[in-house]
């Protein structure tokens, strides 16, 4: 009754076209923003950044990335984790060499580099497809990893291989190292987060976004209707690996703090990624922030609410979560294989015409 | 619906908060995931020896222990994840067991001022309490286990390891990586040659690496391994029939999970250790009857007396001690994590205490001192018997080469110092 | 000289290692030919069945650790050990279930989606096989023993050792698994041509839909193919867990599968064994010859490296159906 476009008067073109088209959907996304910048960093504490919110911001960033790559242009991809290792052992570097510099500017470089190396591997995805290109990107995967395992100049020659990331601020807050607060991680990471959200949403609406799109659909149709299939497969890995370099970067330096690569970007993170934009539903940018929240969420709700809540025994928590995460993924299939996005537009649809539904 | 889960989840950690009280030492341990057959049995171990201290004497100078545990499936982001869950509940002490999460939080502890206590594994460096102020690696950590595990050899070729070939079979990450340096300047000194084995995690396929070692013959082989290596590594020795007592294991890869599969082949693998073995221990009887009989064990109690267990009683019960320490130094029974890390620097657990506790020369003799944070780091071997499935111990307590160890310790701690931005304090 | 020697022992243990990994890829390339899911969780159903088929052996009682939280006992075990045949024999009752199971409360509700989603289930079906299996049997490392024998074969180094001056290693546990695999291989091909389900099975594996129009039962089909899945799960569960104990890492042997998939294609039986060999051996040659210029431990990546090579050149892998794209 009350959402509901009609009133909502369209006089242009541009306001056609906007991301959000109706009026109470507008609303509730600068609500959302103003909740997020202005009143939330000053309630965060921290375990509240730690558990939940900053990790929630980082691998929203990663999952946008993999969704760029995966979910508007078609290509599978399980290397998420070595790019994000990339990122991270680039900032790394970086932070360590020229220290004078301000660490965003360290961030973004290493999207940057993580971007060269993204093509570098995207180049098979000329001639492999779907799932081949999917095992495909795990040789990347391991290399890298391997790679940043053995070649001690990547550690800077430390006895373990650790990476430790010493202390950066930025406009004389602490944002790395031990010293950062809660609040300043926090809107570091919502910074970083909220503007790439933004690129990645126009991106995916112009020509880019489209020609990924025409060769996610049918690459040799996009090809005979003249989308070149080099550029475009090419810029999908570079833009999704720019995402995902900046996520890995910040993992490392803001949130983590010391990384091991094996451990910290392994093949698990690259599932993991993967998980979030199926669950939160391919080519959509909300879907990307919902598939993290709800890998990040679940598991630690469900264990306060079992270890904390029932009093069981950890052991035997950890593996019911294990049980109940897998079930509400197989759950969520089968009442919306389109991940929690379709979900999302529905209930918007289901909201538009209530209460009178013919 | 992401709001209903934000209410939902604000609402379910209200009410999980613990209440400020008591002495908290949360357990940050890992029964699940990959390595979690090791580390259920180490958390059993300690939680049982803070429960009997409960029971028996009602807690450290009448203040109960609390234990809350928090399952970090030796996961880095999990292992966050608890420490911020349990840091603002009065929690004292840290002790991870994992080398990932040690690294993580050994800045976080110095913020925080929680005291992090890491004995025989984490950053080895940390043993220099000049710069590491809140952590803490006695009684041995891993360059003293290379040591060790070299005089051991040089002990039984007479004081001459020239011309001899050791293998280092090591777990392929930050912690197999840490005794390599160690052991390379060992080489040097004793003029034997080293090779280096890198083994991925998790460990299931090491063909390549016993192939090479049949090839090369080594004299002695070393490992490093944590979980499903350690097993996988010593059957691949028993295929290849290297024999058994030339192969020496850290103390990581010297329990009972690591060698009962393998069954009678493992008979003679040797480890190191920094604790006794076996329930032939006074300790043991008070254990029954306060904690095991009432069913008080932690998860039932079903690994009383293995090595992993006994060295996660060994943890409990110097950070116990540390913490009568500390309320002795500070006349106060309810401690902070401050006075907490005065008493660990002052701690001394001499042979008669341990008498007294009920473990008699069941660990070294602990002195600790505001720049040794380390202990003396002696270590022991021990070698297992597979007709009678047990561990007997066959050295005495030895010194590490700290000749080699002391000028490593200070290069490291003086890279982190200078890293971090840490001006070391003076001692 | 010596070099060739010992790189022939490596070729010969690489082909061994190459049929475990051919093993589980088994498991992979039958599900994917039937039903075009490519099935992540085949690794934990090796997990699974392994643990279930120790957990009867040695008369556990199933949610022990689970009972003894909610009710304060202490059950354990039942106090009875059941013969290593009979064990395998029920554990292969327990997967059919399972996979009945699965196509009753997962596929079906899933028939005529698109490839990445039912890939998306199999992956929630992996995290609750996980946890299900360490609720069931508890997580500690279990010693299986199914009476297969183990360690460096005598009557082969003697031989060699007369032959080259170098007794070559080679493990009886491998040799028990290359006969193994050869038989169940033998097994699948008789079965696939010559019975009646075979014959629906391949069917099904060509075209669903004329497959259906036929008469035949696809859900019918996806419960065999599943069990039979199951059933090479539980051999390949059973010959690494003689090799490392049955504990959670042993899930993670699927991720050796995949360059072997990647190799021999998704749907080939045949790739899936000489992609297994080709892969076994590369990463142990190179290993042997190059690893040590580089600081070793590169059977990890090299194994995909090496896939990714063959693809770029067959991008539908060696024996994989031929990819024709029309507009």
């Amino acid at each position: 009754m009350l959402y509901r476009e009609a009133g909502d008067f369209k006089t242009s073109y541009r306001a056609d076209g906007q991301t959000f088209p109706i009026r109470l959907d507008r609303w509730a996304y600068y609500a959302a923003i103003a909740v997020a910048f202005l009143i939330v960093p000053f309630i965060i504490n921290d375990y509240w950044a730690s558990a939940v919110f900053v990790p929630f911001l980082i691998y929203a960033i990663a999952a946008l990335g993999l969704n760029i790559l995966t979910g508007y242009a078609g290509q599978v991809s399980l290397g998420t984790g070595g790019f994000m290792a990339v990122g991270a052992y680039a900032v790394y570097k970086l932070m360590t060499a020229f220290p004078e510099i301000s660490i965003v500017i360290h961030i973004l470089l290493a999207g940057g580099i993580t971007a060269i190396v993204g093509m570098l591997f995207g180049l098979p995805s000329l001639r492999i497809k779907g799932f081949y290109l999917a095992v495909a990107t795990l040789a990347a995967q391991f290399f890298l990893v391997w790679l940043f395992n053995k070649v001690p100049w990547f550690y800077n020659y430390s006895a373990s291989g650790q990476i430790n990331a010493p202390e950066r601020t930025i406009l004389g807050f602490a944002v790395s190292g031990p010293a950062a607060s809660a609040s300043t991680k926090y809107l570091v990471c919502l910074v970083f987060a909220f503007v790439l959200a933004w690129v990645a949403r126009n991106l995916t609406r112009g020509t880019s976004g489209r020609k990924w799109m025409a060769i996610r659909d049918m690459d040799i149709a996009a090809e005979i209707i003249g989308v070149n299939p080099l550029a475009a497969k090419l810029s999908a890995f570079a833009v999704s690996s720019f995402f995902v370099g900046i996520a890995g970067a910040l993992l490392f330096s803001v949130y983590l703090g010391a990384a091991e690569v094996g451990e910290a970007f392994g093949i698990n993170k690259s599932f993991l990624v993967l998980f979030m934009i199926i669950i939160g539903g391919l080519g959509s940018i909300f879907g990307s922030f919902a598939g993290a929240a709800f890998m990040v969420l679940m598991p630690v709700l469900l264990k306060n609410l079992l270890v904390g809540g029932f009093g069981w025994p950890t052991d035997l928590a950890a593996h019911i979560e294990l049980m109940i995460v897998g079930a509400l993924i197989v759950f969520f299939l089968i009442a919306e294989p389109h991940g929690l996005a379709r979900l999302w537009a529905l209930t918007k649809e289901k909201l538009r015409l209530w209460p009178f539904p013919h | 619906m992401k709001l209903t889960f934000t209410a939902f989840a604000a609402a379910t950690l209200m009410a999980t908060a613990p209440a400020m009280a008591d002495l908290v030492v949360p357990n940050l341990s890992y029964r699940t995931g990959a390595y979690g057959a090791n580390g259920t049995q180490y958390a059993d171990g300690f939680n049982d020896y803070f429960t009997l201290l409960n029971e028996r004497d009602g807690g450290i100078g009448g203040e109960k222990i609390k234990v809350p545990e928090c399952e970090t499936a030796y996961n880095t982001e999990k292992g966050v994840e608890c420490y911020e869950a349990t840091k603002d509940t009065g929690a004292l002490v840290y002790n991870p067991l994992s080398t990932g999460i040690t690294y993580q939080l050994i800045p976080k502890v110095a913020v925080d001022k929680k005291v992090l206590y890491t004995p025989g594994y984490g950053r080895t460096s940390a043993k220099n309490g000049k710069v590491f102020e809140w952590v803490f690696n006695a009684p041995a950590n891993y360059w003293d286990g290379a040591s060790v595990a070299i005089k051991y050899l040089l002990d039984q070729n007479g004081g001459d390891l020239n011309g001899k070939k050791i293998a280092l079979v090591y777990h392929n990450s930050a912690y197999g990586k840490e005794p390599v340096r160690t052991l390379q300047d060992l080489a040097e000194k004793h003029g034997f040659t080293l090779s280096e084995l890198p083994v991925d995690a998790p460990g299931q396929e090491q063909k390549s690496q016993w192939l090479q070692i049949r090839r090369e013959q080594p004299d002695y082989v070393i490992m490093w391994g944590w979980g499903v290596m350690n097993q996988v590594a010593i059957q691949e020795a028993a295929n290849i029939r290297f024999p058994m007592e030339n192969f020496i294991g850290i103390w990581w890869s010297g329990s009972e999970v690591d060698v009962v599969p393998v069954g009678a082949k493992a008979n003679g693998y040797k480890a190191l250790t920094f604790h006794g073995v076996g329930q032939d221990y006074p300790v043991y009887d008070d254990l029954q009857e306060y904690v095991i009989e009432p069913g008080k064990a932690s998860q039932g109690g079903e690994h009383v007396g293995s090595v992993l267990y006994s060295r996660g009683m060994y943890a409990a019960l110097v950070i116990s001690e540390a913490i009568r320490k500390a309320q002795e130094i500070a006349g106060v029974s309810a401690i902070s994590p401050e006075q907490l890390r005065e008493g660990f620097e002052q701690l001394d657990i001499t042979p008669e205490r341990l008498e007294e506790l009920g473990l008699p020369d069941f660990g070294p003799e602990i002195k600790l001192s505001c720049d040794n944070h380390g202990g003396s780091g002696m270590a022991r071997m021990q070698q297992w018997d597979a007709e009678g499935g047990k561990w007997s111990l066959i050295s005495e307590f030895t010194e590490p080469d700290q000749e080699i160890l002391a000028p490593l310790i200070a290069e490291d701690s003086d890279a982190y110092a200078k890293e971090a931005g840490i001006t070391p304090r003076d001692c | 000289m010596d070099q060739m020697i010992f790189a022939a022992e490596i070729f010969l243990n690489g082909l061994m290692t190459g049929v475990m990994y051919a093993l589980v890829a088994l498991g992979f390339v039958l599900i994917f030919k039937a039903s075009g899911v490519f099935n992540y969780a085949q690794g934990v159903l090796a997990l699974f069945a392994a643990l279930t088929l120790v957990g009867i052996q040695q008369g556990q009682v199933p949610f022990a650790h689970m009972i003894n939280a909610v009710f304060g006992t202490h059950v354990e075990h039942f106090g009875w050990t059941v013969p290593s045949v009979l064990a395998i024999i029920l554990t292969g009752a327990v997967m059919v279930l399972l996979a009945f199971l699965i196509e009753k409360l997962v596929l079906q509700h899933l028939v005529g989606q698109a490839p990445i989603i039912l890939f998306m289930a199999t992956i929630g079906l992996a995290y609750f096989l996980e946890g299900l299996g360490d609720v069931m049997w508890g997580a500690n490392i279990k010693n299986l023993d199914v009476g297969l024998p183990q360690g460096i074969s005598e009557s082969i180094e003697g031989v060699t050792a007369n032959w080259f001056g170098y007794g070559f290693f080679i493990d009886r546990l491998d040799i028990w698994a290359t006969v193994i695999a050869a038989l169940l291989v033998a097994a699948l091909v008789a079965f696939a041509q010559y019975t009646k389900q075979g014959r629906a099975m391949r069917a099904v594996a060509d075209d669903h839909q004329a497959a259906l129009s036929v008469g035949i039962s696809l859900r019918f089909i996806w419960v065999m193919v599943w069990s039979i899945a199951g059933f090479v799960a539980l051999v390949a569960g059973i010959m690494w867990g003689t090799k490392s104990g049955v504990q959670f890492s042993l899930s993670l042997i699927a991720l050796k599968a995949l360059p072997v998939l990647m190799l021999g294609g998704f749907t080939s039986i045949p790739g899936a064994i000489v992609g297994g060999l080709i892969i076994g051996v590369g990463e142990k040659l190179f290993e042997f010859f190059i690893g040590p210029m580089v600081g070793g431990a590169t059977e990890n990546w090299f194994a995909y490296v090496l896939a990714l090579l063959f693809l770029v050149f067959r991008p539908q892998g060696l024996f994989g159906e031929r990819i024709i794209e029309r507009v």
